[in-house]
């Protein structure tokens, strides 16, 4: 079958996909809903449910996007917002925003993403000089600095925490991630960033391909590196600071979706970018589903959930790396 | 006759401290073959680097089409010279038509698709280099030869008018090298490109080029005609090797013979030194 064909069919699957879960989600939960709907059953379907699918599918999305984004930059499928610590200094920095108890709002945006930026952008910045030692991004050397950021932005996280106890279960949230708190807000505060943010990377779908054939190659064919480099390491920092600063760190989205994708349709990001994009919300909207009704009426933080699927595929991806295997997809 | 395609003047390039090239001056003339040699380290690769703007010179001025090298934007020298680098190699599944078409980034808009024109570039330049069989194979299942003539390829699909090649025929067999070799001549009679090329086989770099510049820790030892940059006593110099020059059967050009200098004394020495320091 030809690519353009898969891509298609693998679009239409994915659109149906999170039609169906939406759906399946909206109707699951404590409250039964009956037609004609009374309005206490309205409010619960339209303040609490269609937000939160809506949020989980556009965090999703974006870690995903985000997700694709290291990989081209790291030429690493292992590459994740999670593994590299990203999401840890997002998840500081949105904390920071929230226990300096402050509401300030810089030209009418809201400070906690913001913030997020700031973090994020932070522990990319910091793994990404780290990681890529010599020429190439080595992997060891990417791992090890993700860990050690990782680590880093959560033990200041942790503190505090230390010092604020009264706040455990709201920095516990960050930390762990979910959608309890998911209103009309939160989405009003992704929506522009994922949006800008992916429209941003989806035009550069081409100078991706090239950085994927490696810097050197990428500046013969014409493309400033050091420069398109730095974009993308804002670009991504801005989709998991809009990711994190409404849901928290979950971990391996990033990760999982774009991999499934690049499997299906290969690793050209101009239909690689939609398709993850898609991929991504869906897997995260199942997620969440799940994590609502699993333990019924105990919720799951959907963060543990991910990172219970997350952690043994990326052990899969260690795997096939050890045993050598250059072709990843 | 028009000018020189590239002059350097006065380059001089250092990693850190550590000086790589001094001082060249050389002209590379407009269309024809024109090959560097040296010995490893010589400064041969990073040579090619300063001159498709991969490293910036540390002294001198770099001329390409009568501009200053340092004032042209990386995608408009894209669309003038091609560069296939010594060693490539991609985790990543393109098919070989993708990687080809990549060649054709420098000329594409934002948004917009391949055209029409785009396609019959690409497709010409994989007949070209006999890869057009390859076309949905992907770039991470070729061999070593085959995925030589891919990056060919796809700097064919630049067209640029000046092709650079960092030891183009390393990884390929008698056949293929002297496929590539003649791909090249024919390219150059035929559209007017000029080439670039690091050898490291002496014999192909005199049996092809028209001009030759040998490098020798950093500096320009000899340039000229193939027939005297590779005299005895240069290849001798410059490589350490004992050379007869002899010529080559199917055409006259200059074939190379080499053996070692005759070091059983000062092998004798060493070990005696060895034995002594050991006591």
């Amino acid at each position: 079958m030809k690519t353009k064909t898969k891509y298609r069919l693998l679009l239409a699957g994915l659109i149906m996909g999170v039609g169906l879960t939406g759906l399946a989600a909206l109707s699951l939960g404590p409250v039964p809903l009956s037609f004609p709907l009374d309005s206490f059953q309205a409010k619960i379907l339209f303040d609490l449910r269609l937000p939160r699918i809506l949020l989980a599918l556009m965090v999703g999305a974006a870690l995903a996007v985000a997700g694709v984004l290291f990989q081209g930059l790291f030429r690493n499928p292992l590459a994740d917002p999670y593994v590299l610590g990203t999401s840890s200094g997002a998840a500081f920095g949105a904390t920071i925003a929230v226990f300096s108890g402050m509401n300030l709002r810089f030209f009418g945006l809201s400070a906690r993403p913001l913030f997020a930026f700031g973090g994020a952008l932070l522990a990319t910045a910091l793994v990404y000089s780290l990681g890529r030692s010599g020429r190439r991004p080595a992997l060891t050397m990417m791992l090890l600095a993700g860990i050690a950021v990782g680590a880093f932005f959560s033990a200041m996280t942790s503190l505090l925490l230390f010092f604020r106890q009264q706040e455990l279960a709201k920095i516990m949230f960050w930390m762990m991630g979910g959608f309890a708190y998911a209103r009309w807000a939160e989405v009003r505060i992704v929506l522009p960033y994922l949006g800008g943010a992916f429209l941003y990377s989806w035009s550069l779908a081409r100078q991706l391909n090239l950085l994927l054939l490696g810097e050197e190659k990428a500046h013969q064919l014409g493309l400033a590196v050091g420069d398109f480099q730095r974009r993308i390491v804002m670009t991504a920092s801005v989709l998991v600071a809009a990711a994190v600063s409404v849901s928290g760190a979950i971990g391996f989205v990033g990760m999982v979706a774009p991999h499934i994708v690049r499997l299906l349709i290969g690793p050209d990001h101009r239909s690689l970018l939609p398709a993850s994009a898609l991929a991504g919300g869906l897997l995260l909207l199942v997620a969440d589903t799940l994590a609502r009704i699993l333990l019924y009426p105990v919720e799951l933080p959907v963060g543990v959930l991910t990172s219970f699927i997350g952690g043994p595929f990326f052990l899969y991806l260690l795997s096939l790396l050890q045993k050598g295997r250059s072709d990843w997809y | 006759m028009a000018g020189p395609i590239l002059a350097v003047e006065g380059l001089s390039f250092s990693f850190g401290k550590r000086p790589v090239l001094a001082d060249l001056n050389f002209t590379v003339p407009t269309g024809g073959f024109t090959g560097i040699v040296g010995p490893n380290g010589s400064g041969k690769t990073t040579l090619l680097k300063c001159l498709n703007k991969a490293l910036p010179p540390t002294r001198g001025r770099i001329t390409f089409m009568g501009q200053d090298l340092a004032g042209i934007k990386l995608r408009a020298l894209a669309r003038q010279i091609g560069v296939v680098p010594q060693q490539w190699e991609t985790p990543f599944a393109f098919t070989v038509r993708e990687v080809v078409m990549m060649g054709r980034f420098p000329y594409l808009r934002r948004w917009a698709g391949a055209r029409q024109e785009d396609r019959a570039v690409v497709e010409e330049a994989m007949r070209a280099t006999n890869t057009w069989m390859l076309a949905d194979r992907l770039v991470t299942e070729l061999s070593g030869g085959e995925r030589q003539r891919v990056l060919i390829a796809q700097a064919l699909a630049q067209t640029p008018c000046l092709l650079m090649l960092d030891e183009p025929t390393s990884y390929l067999d008698v056949n293929q090298t002297l496929e590539i070799c003649t791909l090249l001549t024919n390219l150059i009679r035929t559209k007017g490109l000029t080439v670039l090329a690091v050898f490291h086989d002496l014999n192909l770099a005199a049996r092809y080029c028209q001009r030759l510049i040998m490098l020798k820790e950093g500096r320009i030892y000899a340039q000229g005609a193939p027939e005297a940059v590779l005299s005895s006593p240069n290849v001798t110099a410059v490589f350490g090797v004992e050379t007869v020059v002899g010529a080559e059967p199917f055409n006259g050009r200059p074939h190379l013979y080499f053996s070692l200098p005759q070091r059983k004394e000062r092998s004798t020495n060493r070990r005696q030194e060895r034995s002594s320091g050991a006591e």
